[in-house]
């Protein structure tokens, strides 16, 4: 069956193609050439794809966002409760706005790594990697700014943070600081200029850079594969690629691009559920600086970041701040030049593999104990109920509140009952005599205050006594030495440093 | 001199055919290489006077003094010898707009008859909001377990410095903190 109207539809089209050249760009963009990729390894070239429409759908919901919310210290936070709990479709924008940010930094994450393990940076394709280091920074940039926007207790303090941060560079530190703040402080200018940097500035370099990108990508045509033994040699790669594509080259669109489009649609699709579901994440106590009960904390994608300025070694602390990002972006830069030739396949480049792990197990533990985050002290620990003191001994008694008033159970546990920065002392009485519990709270430790000046010897000895009560019950105590096993000493002994 | 079209049109086509790489120099000044420059020349001026403002307005944070102001927090008799006790004030360099974001909180502290202290409510380490623990006689901070004593000094943790201090005075009876707007404290 033929439909008469068709032939003029073409001939409107020819009319207005002549015009526009829309062939001609879409015949070299959308239809170029891709290698033939069949199974799995076809699937993880959509990783790109997929971070690219989280960006788009960012680009969107953020534009929304920006029409109701306000830049300003004093009523940002105001403007945030409306778009939240009063706007129709305003928690479920905000909802899109923070997992779609969520989904970038997972896809570009993922995106590096496969394109890394499959050699895709080598010959000629160094400068895709390079601007591609380059939008995971900026990614990394618009995450952090992101959280401070969500201008609550949090992301007030958050911003301390980074200006602390910023003061430790030697000689700039200082002018950094101010330059960040927009002041010397944080006040009426601050969260504009985060705003400018996260809504103009940052934006504006992705745009800029994702079009460098995907030029590239064109340019040089999507990496094929990699092929055990099939090496990357500069002066036939491009001949040989080329060869390749005119044998068994199929237009991106659409043999390539339905994978991109099944995959991305299904990333909305979730962060979609998640966003109506789950919601945008709460926003904590409104940015007052004299409420100090605040519990600042970064988003899970820098939650790996807090845990490590926690653990680290205090004195090399300057250049772990200071030179990790330095560092790190520098082995980032630098990948496409140490190794620019030769295998491409990660079954022969066990370096590779092994860098890749390694990160990952890295980044794996610290936001794991980020998330755990056994040093911050248990402010809220409630009095050891009587239960858990179990004498009627007035000294006893005394030492215990004391336990509680003192501040010893915001790092100590007994039973349960207390914080986990410090070793638990339930059954401390077993291990230490009266002399050294003393000398103990009196000169204090590592991370432990000296109790000398705080301590009267009355509370001192009612402390003491209280301690040297806590024992194993008899019946645990038989177990106990049966399987040789001591509790204080393997639980959170080294929680936090 | 006057070329026939044709003449011209195969012209446009040889140079479009040759489509050399751009290249750098030698430079001889001809007459295209006398437009280059001025093009060149005049897009870079034409950028100058945009530059200019907008680097130095984005910079002006840098080079701007920080106000400073004795800020009264209360009357001697309020501060009891041997506690600590927060106070707020407001930061020197406040806009309008500012809200919350203007208010500082100090921690206040009467060693003696006459001594008193005023510390800044950041931790060293990172700038979290310290909390003052009276019965322990310590400042607990939330984020990395950095850990002050009553004098500021640090007791553990990862902080590097102890607590940042304000100048503070006795003026008639009245306690004045001097109201730093900086979270790198006194500089």
């Amino acid at each position: 069956m033929r439909f008469p109207f068709v032939r003029y539809l073409q001939v409107i089209w020819d009319a207005a193609d002549e015009r526009l050249g829309i062939s001609t760009v879409w015949n070299a963009t959308a239809r170029h050439p891709i290698p033939r990729e069949k199974g799995f390894m076809a699937w993880t070239y959509v990783l790109g794809s997929m971070t690219l429409t989280s960006f788009i759908v960012l680009v969107v919901t953020g534009i929304a966002l920006a029409t109701v919310y306000i830049p300003s210290t004093g009523q940002a936070y105001d403007s945030l409760q409306y778009i939240t709990n009063v706007a129709p479709m305003g928690s479920i924008l905000r909802g899109l706005h923070v997992w779609s940010a969520s989904a970038m930094v997972i896809c570009i994450g993922l995106h590096m790594i496969q394109v890394f393990l499959i050699g895709a940076y080598k010959y000629p394709r160094e400068v895709n990697w390079l601007t591609g280091a380059a939008l995971l920074a900026l990614t990394m940039g618009m995450a952090f700014t992101g959280q401070l926007l969500r201008w609550d207790n949090i992301a007030y303090w958050s911003i301390f943070i980074l200006a602390q941060q910023a003061a430790r560079f030697p000689v700039l530190g200082p002018w950094l600081v101010d330059f960040l703040l927009a002041g010397h402080t944080i006040g009426g200018t601050t969260l504009s200029r985060f705003y400018a940097f996260h809504v103009f500035f940052i934006p504006a370099a992705i745009f800029a850079l994702i079009g460098v990108h995907l030029y590239l990508v064109i340019y040089h045509g999507i990496s094929e594969s990699p092929k055990l033994g099939r090496v990357v040699d500069p002066k036939t790669y491009k001949h040989w690629y080329h060869s390749l594509l005119e044998r068994e080259g199929v237009p991106f669109w659409p043999d390539g691009v339905w994978r991109d489009v099944v995959a991305s649609f299904v990333l909305v699709l979730i962060v979609l559920a998640v966003a109506m579901f789950y919601g945008p994440p709460h926003l904590d106590k409104p940015p007052d600086p004299t409420d100090l009960v605040a519990q600042p904390k970064p988003d899970w994608y820098f939650q790996w970041i807090f845990a490590l300025l926690a653990l680290s070694p205090h004195l090399f602390e300057d250049w772990l701040i200071i030179g990790g990002p330095l560092v790190t972006g520098l082995i980032i830069i630098l990948v496409p030049f140490l190794s620019n030739r030769g295998e491409r396949h990660f079954a022969r480049r066990p370096w590779a593999v092994g860098t890749v792990v390694a990160s990952f197990l890295l980044v794996f533990v610290l936001t794991f104990e980020g998330t755990r985050a056994p040093w911050v002290p248990s402010y809220d620990a409630q009095p050891l109920p009587r239960s858990v003191v179990a004498s009627n001994n007035p000294l006893v008694v005394q030492g215990a509140n004391l336990f509680k008033t003192k501040g010893c159970e915001a790092c100590h546990t007994i039973d349960g009952y207390g914080g986990t920065r410090g070793p638990d002392l339930s059954y401390i009485g077993e291990d230490l005599t009266a002399g050294q519990i003393i000398w103990r709270i009196q000169n204090g430790g590592t991370n432990m205050p000296s109790y000398a000046g705080t301590l009267t010897p009355q509370e001192q000895d009612a402390l003491t006594a209280f301690l040297l009560t806590r024992k194993r019950p008899p019946v645990e105590q038989a177990g106990r030495e049966q399987k040789g096993t001591s509790r204080h000493r393997t639980r959170g002994s080294e929680a936090g440093r | 001199m006057e070329r026939s079209e044709e003449a011209l049109t195969q012209e446009l086509a040889r140079e479009h055919e040759a489509e050399e790489p751009i290249r750098l120099g030698p430079l001889t000044m001809d007459r295209r290489a006398f437009l280059n420059l001025i093009s060149v020349g005049l897009g870079g001026l034409l950028a100058l006077p945009i530059a200019v403002p907008f680097l130095g307005f984005l910079l002006q944070p840098i080079l701007m003094k920080a106000p400073t102001r004795w800020e009264s927090i209360g009357k001697l008799d309020e501060f009891q010898i041997g506690s600590t006790v927060q106070r707020d004030v407001t930061d020197p360099s406040s806009l309008p707009w500012g809200g919350m974001a203007n208010r500082t909180a100090v921690f206040v502290r009467r060693e003696s008859q006459k001594e008193l202290i005023a510390f800044s409510v950041n931790c060293t380490h990172l700038g979290c909001p310290l909390r003052w623990e009276a019965g322990a006689e310590l400042f607990l901070c939330p984020c990395h377990g950095g850990v002050f004593y009553r004098n500021g000094q640090v007791a553990g943790g990862p902080p590097p410095r102890p607590m940042v201090r304000y100048p503070v005075r006795v003026r008639n009876g009245g306690v004045e903190v001097m109201a730093l707007p900086s979270v790198l404290g006194v500089e």
